[in-house]
């Protein structure tokens, strides 16, 4: 196992336009987060909340490599999953709020949005709980001779669910074109890593031969360009990898995890916004290289306020499915 | 049944032939599971699969229930049509969270946008002196759940039909394979193409006195008690429902509303099983034509004994039914 140091390759070959692009989407996945959050303390979301804020640059930089034909999955922490490998934000907001016009017509809600247009294999609240369907579609892409991968998203907790060491396994002896990428943002709900997962995170992907390597997941620049090659390898008949992004969730495990002081400190939390916030990090190297100013952020900021604020007005709005819906959509 | 060219096929061989048929038809159906490709399953059902279609479409997998049945819904969400091969009944404890949170939800929870066919093989029944772990009737657990289809063959005829209509359909299928009858039970198998319907209950005997219910290996003791009541001067019909899901439920009505006299007898445990559902249906729906109680017969709450003796108590026989045959008609 490695760790990424090898950005710059990937990185040299962006352009200023696709950098933009990818700052335009993690400005998109927070705003549209923030979005729930009002939403769902104005009590117009039922269910829960789990926010994706402070993660931005692991959906992101891992999307932006894939094309719309490759497959992912995604967790209960999952919208930013979503958007970033396109979903539009007013069908989203709308299954969130259960209603006809979203992605699953309000049958699935915030932890299972899926999308057969955009490769979303569907989120998932089973921790672990998609491990096994992005290996098979990883399969599927094999056997039918196409040239497509799979994505699978999960939080450190899904570690502890022994599925996922035997789809790895299964993964590794047929050469699948699967990417497992692990968000590690440091706790599970409300206990510390550490104090549930024993040894090296990615020598336990290492030992099932997978190629296993951790990357900082608040550089957006170089979760880009670590995914990029692993991807680029399974793509390439290279087989199946392992990815650790070191990341940290900015607010609670969902939207009423107020007071978390019993599991975590202020000073933690302010030092990962203020010092390693994904989104500042590339402005500032933006603006650093000289390939954008402030005025440009600015320009985003508003765009996308007023997209996401368009989308929530559309789900508000959007009627609910009928009754006689309940009953539909069990058997194909 | 079709008359023109029937041979006698065992068990083991009419399933044999529905796969192999169903694998030359459609070129994504392909097998998984373990000791499936050279071995061809300890039962030897599948021998011969892998000589024909490769080890690319008879794929042997570790001793991984949960994460080979997980990589068969994500194959079959992503255009295969996996068949998964669980050697044991009692395994199925180990891809409960694959069959009953994923398979059985991933086309209701996405709205209808994605899809699950594939199909589950495994096996029931008790009296191999095979112990606790090896022996249980385990089908009232997926049948409890929407989202699934359940099948139990009873005869060469039917497993060869029923396979073929699991194969073809769009929603996960669970078939329940009786272990004992793989070598032990031969009947008539038409040369040419044929499927059964799903949802549709086959009359095994036609009788006046009183109906038996039987599912899988327990139409056979209910053809043999059949033969024991009709020396005593009393007419049985057997009716075997055939699939717990979908469920016929008139014609389960309508014989019992003939013969006004119903036992329902299956392999599983009795309590919660599906004797009780099936009793219920006919309690409702035949109430004011019925003579007596709905009696259930299925196997005894525990857990299953290897002693040879202990286990012969366990299940229905065909002289237990006669006895209750006979005192539910006040003959006894
Ligand atoms: C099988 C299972 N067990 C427990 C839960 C309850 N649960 C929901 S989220 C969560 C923590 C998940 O932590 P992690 O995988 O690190 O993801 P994160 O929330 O940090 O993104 C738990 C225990 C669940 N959804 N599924």
């Amino acid at each position: 196992m490695t760790t990424a140091t090898d950005k710059s390759a990937a990185n040299s070959e962006t352009t200023a336009g696709q950098w933009i692009r990818m700052y335009r989407q993690m400005v998109s996945v927070r705003l549209f987060e923030e979005q729930v959050n009002e939403l769902y303390t104005r009590a117009l979301m039922p269910g829960l909340a789990h926010l994706y804020i402070g993660e931005e640059a692991v959906a992101v930089g891992v999307c932006e490599t894939l094309r719309a034909d490759d497959y992912i999955t995604s967790t209960h922490r999952g919208h930013g999953h979503c958007l970033a490998k396109g979903a539009s934000p007013d069908r989203m907001f709308a299954e969130l709020l259960g209603k006809e016009a979203g992605y699953c017509k309000g049958k699935g809600g915030s932890m299972h949005i899926a999308d057969p247009a955009t490769g979303n294999l569907g989120a998932n609240a089973i921790v672990a709980g998609s491990v096994g369907i992005a290996t098979g579609a990883a399969l599927s892409a094999k056997r039918l001779g196409k040239d497509n991968v799979a994505v699978c998203f999960f939080g450190e907790g899904a570690l502890g669910q022994g599925v996922l060491y035997e789809v790895m396994n299964v993964a590794s002896l047929w050469k699948l074109p699967v990417i497992y990428v692990c968000e590690n943002n440091l706790y599970t709900e409300y206990t510390h890593f550490s104090e549930t997962t024993a040894g090296d995170i990615p020598a336990r992907a290492a030992a099932f031969g997978l190629q296993a390597e951790s990357v900082d997941g608040q550089d957006v620049r170089a979760v880009y360009a670590t995914a990029g090659r692993l991807i680029d390898r399974a793509r390439r008949e290279g087989g199946p990898s392992f990815l650790v992004c070191n990341t940290y969730r900015y607010t609670g495990h969902h939207v009423g995890d107020i007071n978390r002081e019993y599991y975590r400190s202020k000073e933690e939390e302010k030092h990962w916004k203020t010092e390693r916030d994904p989104l500042k990090l590339l402005a500032d190297w933006l603006v650093a290289q000289g390939l954008a100013d402030s005025t440009q952020f600015k320009r985003i900021q508003s765009e996308v306020e007023a997209e996401m604020k368009k989308a929530v007005e559309f789900a508000v709005a959007a009627p609910y499915p009928s009754v006689s819906e309940a009953g539909e959509d069990v058997y194909a | 049944m079709l008359e023109t060219l029937t041979r006698e096929l065992t068990f083991g061989q009419a399933v044999r032939e529905a796969l192999a048929e169903e694998m030359r038809r459609d070129p994504r159906v392909c097998i998984f599971g373990e000791d499936v490709a050279e071995a061809g399953t300890p039962f030897k059902v599948l021998s011969g699969l892998v000589e024909e279609f490769g080890t690319e479409r008879v794929l042997d997998t570790p001793i991984s229930e949960a994460g080979f049945t997980g990589i068969a819904v994500g194959a079959a969400m992503t255009g295969l049509r996996p068949i998964v091969d669980i050697m044991f009944g009692d395994f199925i404890t180990l891809t409960m969270d694959q069959m009953v949170n994923q398979a059985a939800k991933v086309h209701y929870m996405s709205g209808g946008a994605w899809k699950v066919p594939m199909v589950m093989r495994t096996t029931l029944g008790a009296t191999r002196r095979s112990g606790a772990q090896h022996s249980q009737s385990l089908h009232a657990w997926f049948s409890h759940v929407p989202g699934l289809k359940v099948v139990m063959p009873s005869t060469p005829y039917d497993a060869k039909g029923l396979l073929k209509t699991a194969i073809r359909d769009e929603n996960p299928v669970v078939f329940f394979e009786d272990k004992m009858m793989y070598t032990k039970l031969k009947g008539p198998v038409p040369t040419e193409e044929y499927t059964i319907p799903f949802g549709v209950a086959d009359v095994k005997r036609v009788g006046r006195d009183i109906t038996l219910v039987a599912t899988s290996s327990m139409v056979q003791v209910a053809l043999g008690a059949a033969d024991l009541l009709e020396e005593t001067g009393m007419s049985a019909e057997v009716v075997d429902p055939r699939t717990m899901w979908p469920l016929d439920e008139k014609t389960l009505i309508e014989s019992a509303k003939k013969t006004s006299r119903v036992i329902v007898i299956d392999e599983g445990y009795e309590r919660y099983g599906v004797t009780a559902e099936i009793a219920a249906v006919i309690a409702e729906g035949a109430f004011y034509n019925l003579d007596a109680p709905v009696k259930r017969m299925g196997a005894m709450h525990i857990p299953i004994p290897f002693s040879p003796p202990l286990e012969d108590a366990t299940v229905p026989t065909e002289k237990s039914v006669f006895e209750v045959a006979r005192k539910l008609c006040g003959q006894a």
